[in-house]
């Protein structure tokens, strides 16, 4: 017996999930009974400490202890800034070929140890630690890559993976697996034809995509990334609010020494995951720096003011990638937010700010219902593992195929002008064609009508609304002039380009009637409409492609 | 609610109007069931030619920006594209790539993708669509690189004859600077060496050992260059055996005498860096200042030597020259003392002679004959030391310690023997 799983890979954590049976995902908690599995490794004496052991190593044995590996896959040691902030632990040294290793003393040996390696036994853990779960091997794993990763990135993932014992079935980006497990929380989300942001918010990156669904399939129209951006600078900001207090009080530094600056670091992450939930927290540390324990509270208001200005740094990244798809945050039907920092309540509340009303804000501290935005991308790719466990290897590399995969995408809706003069979408933009779609209209009273097949044009359509007039009679006049009328913006499209005319003749009013269209490969447009009833003929014609 | 049709009084069934939007190319994700179908649907009972799969490689709108975009976008020469494809091996395959900036450099991967790039403009196919009645030549070339560049044996082949990729030295009699024009120099021939990483030609600032450890790096240089892809081609005739073997013989040799060429250049190229290296002289300088220095240093001792030698040489001179002094003088003084004893002498034998008159001869007044010739028998007898203490004693005396000291003076003469009693006429 065995089972394929869903693995998603983070420069702080990893998490593993399977589906089961009933479509359920189920995600994995290791032995320690952590679901976001730290990725990092420790070595003491002759003993190898994986996850949160590993990472709890960063007070007492940081020279030993390898986090934050996981973007250094298949980069060279000139690509990357080995001085980064967040280069804490084991520091990354260039290897013999190039690439980046990790200098580690292991039992008083030295041992040089490649990011290869280190991702090789980080995944045996993880592979340990699912099939400890499941209780079945393993067979095949779904892994998740950011979008940016290069190809020879997930090559070599691919192959470490493979090594590790976990056959790669495919690699899919966490943006879109993420979209994934959303979609499939809801009946039919999937073939609601609507455009997201995914914005995931790790612990030293950032990372967006806009993403519109058309018809179940999703196609990534713009990306961001801020590599240095995430739950670190939030702890960061923390510590050093608990640094200064304390120093305050006991007039010793704890930043000079590297011991007190990790446990500050570590309890900051413990009060900030707290504040996440309740409004306040307490802090305590013992024998911070000098000997003095340190022991306060802060409240989420006050911590919130201390991290200022990376959150709001994280609600302008999103904002950014909105600009970058050539939209605006009114064509945007709902925001995902994932990743750990996600947890975080003003993240999501300065997010939905920036966001029109009829934007949905996905997150926990705004909907209750929503699913964790720590495992989101875990669940795609165990879903996306169990929907191609029955495929063979060559039918997915044949999917994967460019011929298959770049598809062409329609860059205006098109659809049909109405008796009252609106334009109707039959396919939206963006819709990536062969695709077939089909409409039920009616003649209402006349007996001959049109098929007016239109591009259709965007527009923000502004409604003014007017303040409500106060119920005080008293200030009901001066106040009125103070108040900004508020205007509501929406997208609305127009008929723009005519493509063309079919006529329906000899009908008996209110038939029911559908009208047509099918993009084939060769992106001829078929539009075609008939008389929804037994015999009847349909009018056809062709529109090419500019 | 329905959505109602306008009417109307067309009779046209059909009517196209305009085209529509040209669309846009795009990945979409391969996640979820309704891509598995859409791949499904795709593939169905539908044959892709090579062709029709790189086309659909091309002009995809990129998500991610890519440094590497314009990878293979370098044109190539008219010269290159009509290069006679029998005689490929003659062509630049970088170029054919259009990779002729990245050569060595390039990666697998800008292979794959520059390799793409090249097939959409010059496959046959494509240029038979546009009407052009070119040959598939070019193609032909651009296959034959793919091939030796995707090959790491053959590549590493093609690689040590690539002098494209090679820096010239810099012109001998020219005016350089040495670090700009010998680096690169340096960096490009680094390349073949087996052994990695190679130490770099540095700066002025560079300390002694690293400028030693670089020309001893270089002076043992092992490179892996090889010339089998100046092989000449076998023929594959079995009838003429032993045109076969004589041509894998001279090919044999040829590739021997080639790699004999190459090290040798390699030995000039190290050679004539050390000759111009500014910091060679630099460090010969100074070790020539330190030779000196030590040499200074070395000599102290014995030069010290000397000087104590000259010194004590001196001081024994001076010594000498003042013993010298000192005995003239001593000479001088004895006579003086000599004289002024002979004096004193007198003196005292004159005090003593005087004495026994002085205290008129004791009242015996008649005998003075006698009392002074026997005084002047004593003072015969007498030696220095017994004058002088006797003309102490005498001197003031009176009559009777002047008698009294002459006849004790009488006495310790007796008693010493030197005096005969008898002779005494008086002091008896
Ligand atoms: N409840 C919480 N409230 C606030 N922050 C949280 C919470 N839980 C986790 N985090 C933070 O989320 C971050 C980790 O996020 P995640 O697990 O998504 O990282 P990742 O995917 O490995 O990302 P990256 O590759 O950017 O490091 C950490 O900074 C962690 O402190």
């Amino acid at each position: 017996m065995s089972a394929v799983i869903g693995i998603t890979f983070g420069n702080t954590t990893s998490s593993i999930a399977v589906a089961t049976q009933d479509g359920k995902v189920d995600v994995i908690a290791n032995p320690d009974g952590d679901r976001s599995i730290p990725s990092a490794l420790s070595y003491v004496g002759s003993d190898e400490y994986h996850g949160t052991q590993a990472q709890n190593q960063l007070i007492r044995n940081a020279p030993n202890t390898v986090v934050n590996f996981r973007d250094y896959i298949g980069k060279k040691y000139e690509e990357i800034n080995a001085k980064d902030s967040h280069q804490v632990g084991a520091p990354a040294i260039k290897a013999a070929d190039g690439g980046i290793a990790y200098e580690i003393t292991r039992n008083g040996n030295q041992e040089t140890l490649s990011v290869n390696e280190i991702t090789k036994r980080h995944f045996k853990q993880l592979k340990l630690a699912a099939e400890d779960y499941i209780g079945k091997d393993i067979e095949g794993v779904v892994i998740t890559v950011p979008t940016d990763f290069t190809a020879h990135q997930r090559e070599e993932l691919t192959k470490v993976s493979n090594e590790a014992g976990l056959k790669v079935l495919q690699l899919i980006n966490e943006p879109s697996a993420a979209l994934l497990a959303h979609l499939s929380n809801e009946e039919d989300k999937l073939l609601q034809d609507k455009i997201y942001v995914v914005a995931d918010f790790g612990g030293i990156r950032s990372d967006a995509a806009v993403i519109s669904v058309r018809g179940g399939v999703l196609t990534i129209l713009a990306t961001a990334h801020d590599h240095g951006l995430g739950g670190s600078k939030l702890d960061a900001a923390l510590a050093e609010f608990f640094a200064k207090e304390f120093e305050k009080k006991y007039k010793a530094n704890p930043r000079t020494n590297q011991r007190s600056l990790a446990k500050l670091i570590a309890e900051s992450v413990v009060v900030k995951k707290t504040l996440s939930n309740v409004q306040t927290s307490t802090c305590s540390i013992e024998s911070l720096a000098e000997g003095f324990d340190f022991h306060t509270t802060i409240n989420r208001l006050r911590y919130e003011l201390t991290a200022r200005q990376p959150l709001s740094e994280m609600t302008a990244f999103v904002e950014k990638v909105v600009t970058k798809a050539g939209l605006e945050t009114l064509d945007i039907d709902e925001v995902l937010l994932v990743g750990g920092s996600s947890h975080t309540p003003k993240l999501a509340s300065n997010v939905s700010f920036i966001f029109p009303e009829s934007t949905v804000v996905v997150a926990p501290s705004l909907d209750s219902k929503a699913a964790n935005p720590s495992e989101l991308i875990a669940r795609g790719a165990a879903l996306q593992a169990s929907l191609i466990e029955s495929f063979d290897e060559e039918e997915v590399k044949e999917s994967l195929q460019p011929v298959v995969v770049n598809t062409q995408h329609l860059a205006k809706p098109i659809g049909i002008k109405t008796a009252d003069g609106q334009f109707q979408p039959i396919l939206v933009a963006e819709t990536a064609y062969p695709i077939k779609k089909s409409v039920e209209v009616t003649n209402g009273d006349s007996a001959a009508v049109a098929i007016q097949l239109f591009e259709g044009k965007r527009t923000i359509k502004e409604t003014v609304i007017e303040a409500e007039k106060s119920e005080d009679p008293e200030d009901s006049e001066d106040d009125y002039s103070d108040e900004e009328p508020e205007i509501k913006k929406e997208v609305v499209y127009e008929a723009g380009q005519l493509l063309a005319e079919l006529t329906l003749k000899d009908l008996k009013p209110n038939s029911k009637l559908e009208v047509i269209v099918n993009v084939t490969q060769d992106g001829t447009l078929h539009v075609s409409g008939r008389e929804l009833k037994q015999g009847s003929v349909a009018v056809k014609g062709e529109v090419t492609s500019a | 609610m329905s959505i109602v049709l306008p009417s109307t009084s067309s009779s046209e069934a059909f009517k196209a109007s305009s085209k529509y939007t040209a669309a846009v190319r795009r990945p979409i994700e391969p996640v979820g069931r309704y891509f598995l179908a859409h791949a499904s649907r795709t593939l169905r009972g539908h044959t892709w030619s090579e062709y029709e799969k790189i086309e659909a490689e091309k002009n995809v709108q990129q998500i991610e920006e890519n440094v590497d975009d314009d990878l293979g976008d370098e044109e190539q020469s008219e010269d290159l594209l009509a290069h006679d494809p029998r005689e490929w091996k003659s062509a630049d395959l970088y170029a054919v790539l259009g990779l002729s900036h990245l050569r060595y450099k390039a990666t697998e991967d800008q292979i794959r993708r520059a390799h793409r790039k090249q097939v959409l403009k010059h496959h046959p196919d494509k240029k038979s669509a546009s009407g052009g009645l070119e040959q598939d030549g070019f193609f032909k070339i651009i296959q034959k690189a793919l091939e030796i560049m995707l090959d790491s044996n053959k590549r590493q082949q093609y690689d040590s004859v690539d002098t494209n990729a090679d820096v010239k030295p810099p012109a001998p009699k020219s005016k350089y600077d040495f670090f700009e024009a010998w680096g690169p120099v340096f960096e490009s021939e680094a390349r073949f060496s087996k052994k990695q990483p190679v130490p770099s030609l540095g700066n002025l600032e560079s300390s002694k050992e690293q400028v030693d450890e670089f020309y001893s790096f270089w002076g043992k240089f092992d490179s892996w260059k090889t010339f089998e892809f100046k092989d000449e081609d076998v023929p594959d005739d079995t009838a003429n055996r032993d045109h076969k073997r004589y041509i894998e013989r001279k090919n044999v040799a040829t590739r021997k005498k080639l790699k004999q060429e190459d090290n040798k250049r390699v030995i000039e190229i190290v050679e004539r860096a050390h000759a111009e290296d500014p910091r060679i002289k630099m460090f010969k300088d100074a070790a020539k200042k330190e030779k000196e220095r030590k040499k200074w240093e070395r000599e102290a001792g014995s030069r010290k030597e000397a000087e104590e030698a000259a010194a004590k040489k001196a001081a024994e001179e001076e010594a000498a020259k003042k013993a010298a002094e000192e005995a003239a003088a001593g000479k001088a003084n004895s006579k003086k003392a000599k004289e002024a004893a002979k004096a004193a002498k007198k003196k005292n034998k004159r005090a003593i002679r005087g004495s026994a008159k002085d205290v008129d001869y004791f009242g015996d007044a008649s005998k003075s004959a006698d009392i002074e010739a026997d005084i002047d028998l004593l003072l015969e007898k007498f030696d220095d030391a017994q004058l002088s203490t006797i003309a102490g004693k005498l001197k003031d005396a009176n009559a009777d310690t002047t008698k009294a000291t002459i006849l004790g003076a009488v006495e310790e003469l007796k008693n010493a023997g030197t005096l005969e009693v008898s002779y005494l006429k008086y002091f008896s």
